[in-house]
């Protein structure tokens, strides 16, 4: 049992509600399609730029990278450059494989008793459907361009091509607007039935979840269901890009503006959350620094200096006694 | 510490990417799409259905349509005022409709929307 995850769906469902009813029924569409979406992009970016800065004042003074592999350290002791990197080159391969590959959730295991033996087993399906939702959500926000940029540019036109490429229906069937929505079920399943990860869900973890499927519901319906004035939508994008918001004349549909909420609540949402990860990944110590602790001395750099009495000042006041009591003297 | 550069570089980087609509349109002007219509449509006044149905569903009337006709041999639509029109993209929606350019293409280019109609389908421009 776990009421986090109704209270999570709760709250998307009445979310979109209060958008659909605020622009069909009272008609506040100048309120969710041009106030709301400029103070979500005013607070994702300040939160977003405030939560980066407070990464970058925190001080790292020593290096504490995950090391996975064996450490560079004699000639002909074969190291693990990449999940042990000694070096920048090393780093910037192990981030590259972890932010475009994933590559930590690709050794996901599981242990397992079976029969009377403790096992390990590779398991991937956590890799592989968060793999396919962050790729299907990248696609899905590219192609959006289409609704912000005029002329439209050819990248985007040629996305939006191979995107739909089996023409399946009219409108055409996008591949990565239905990959994300069964992907983003997926993951949100995986915290609601398997009992581990469920005993350690919160709201925080299944509300983001919800409201990225929330988004590609409302996306989908709009597009293939209840269909909304596609026109309509892009003029009011491209008027909010310009600076010079405007609702036009013709209803969009209250399922739009449903949409466009949704979308608003999770770029507010971000830098309060646990979906900073799209900038924290970049700044992890344990994996952006090198593991040359032994190769090169570093110094704390708040250290505060400490007087200190060496052996050589110990020996260079009690010389003359040291001798006559017949004890060893480095220097006579 | 010198890493703080770099963390300012990645975040002027990113919020650049996030707000590339607003440089990309800087200075031009953008109004949506008024699409033109014929003598031919004007005189009719309204289509198969409402101008505000068919703005929103005429791409699956026409995929209707298309399955109607090839799969089942049904030729006839009846609109929701009861006229029977007969099914077909050229013979029936560009009769009225017959300035492709003017009117399918502007909300199409506008919304990057490419439909495969005109793989099969010629326009009139270019039967006359």
């Amino acid at each position: 049992m776990n009421v986090h995850y109704l209270y999570s769906l709760l709250a998307v469902i009445i979310l979109g509600l209060i958008a659909y009813a605020g622009s069909e029924g009272a008609g506040l569409t100048w309120l969710f399609g041009l106030v709301i979406p400029y103070v979500a992009l005013l607070i994702f970016i300040v939160g977003f730029a405030n939560r980066v800065w407070g990464w970058a004042k925190s001080p790292v003074p020593f290096r504490i990278p995950t090391t996975a592999g064996q450490q560079k350290s004699l000639d002909w002791i074969k190291s693990s450059s990449i999940d042990n990197p000694s070096s920048t080159p090393g780093v910037i391969m192990r981030m590259a494989l972890e932010i475009f590959l994933f590559r930590s959730l690709f050794r996901n295991s599981r242990v397992e008793i079976s029969g009377d033996r403790l096992s390990y087993k590779w398991v991937i399906w956590l890799w592989l459907f968060a793999i396919l939702f962050h790729y299907s959500f990248l696609v899905v926000v590219i192609r959006h361009m289409r609704f912000f940029l005029e002329p439209i540019p050819f990248v985007i036109l040629m996305i939006d091509k191979v995107d739909s490429i089996f023409q399946v229906g009219s409108p055409v069937v996008y591949q990565s607007g239905v990959v994300l929505f069964a992907a983003a079920t997926v993951l949100l399943l995986r915290r609601v039935f398997v009992p581990k990860v469920n005993y350690i869900s919160r709201a925080a973890d299944y509300f983001p979840l919800f409201l990225i499927i929330g988004i590609a519901f409302t996306g989908i319906v709009m597009r293939y269901f209840a269909k909304v004035d596609v026109v309509g939508a892009k003029e009011l994008a491209m008027g909010l890009v310009t600076f010079s918001p405007g609702i036009p004349d013709a209803s969009i549909g209250g399922i739009f503006y449903a949409h466009l909420f949704l979308v608003c609540v999770l770029l507010a949402y971000i830098p309060f959350s646990k979906l900073m990860h799209m900038g924290g990944i970049f700044l992890s110590p344990t994996r952006n620094l090198a593991n040359n602790s032994r190769a090169k001395r570093h110094v704390n750099p708040w250290n505060n200096p400490v007087k200190v009495h060496t052996y050589e000042e110990y020996e260079d006041d009690f010389r003359d006694k040291m001798i006559e009591a017949g004890l060893p003297v480095e220097k006579e | 510490m010198n890493d703080r550069n770099y963390i300012i570089i990645g975040l002027v980087v990113f919020f650049a990417l996030l707000t590339f609509p607003v440089w990309y349109n800087l200075g031009s002007a953008s109004s949506a799409p008024e699409v033109v219509l014929t003598e031919k449509a004007k005189e009719a006044k309204i289509c198969i259905e409402d101008a505000d149905f068919m703005r929103r569903e005429h791409m699956q009337i026409l995929n209707n349509w298309r399955d109607k006709v090839v799969r089942e041999d049904k030729r006839t639509y009846s609109g929701k005022d009861g006229k029977e029109y007969d099914v077909s993209l050229s013979n029936t929606c560009m009769d009225c409709h017959s300035n492709k350019a003017d009117f399918c293409d502007k909300c199409h280019t506008y919304t990057a929307v490419d439909p495969y109609c005109w793989d099969c389908h010629t326009y009139p421009e270019v039967t006359k």
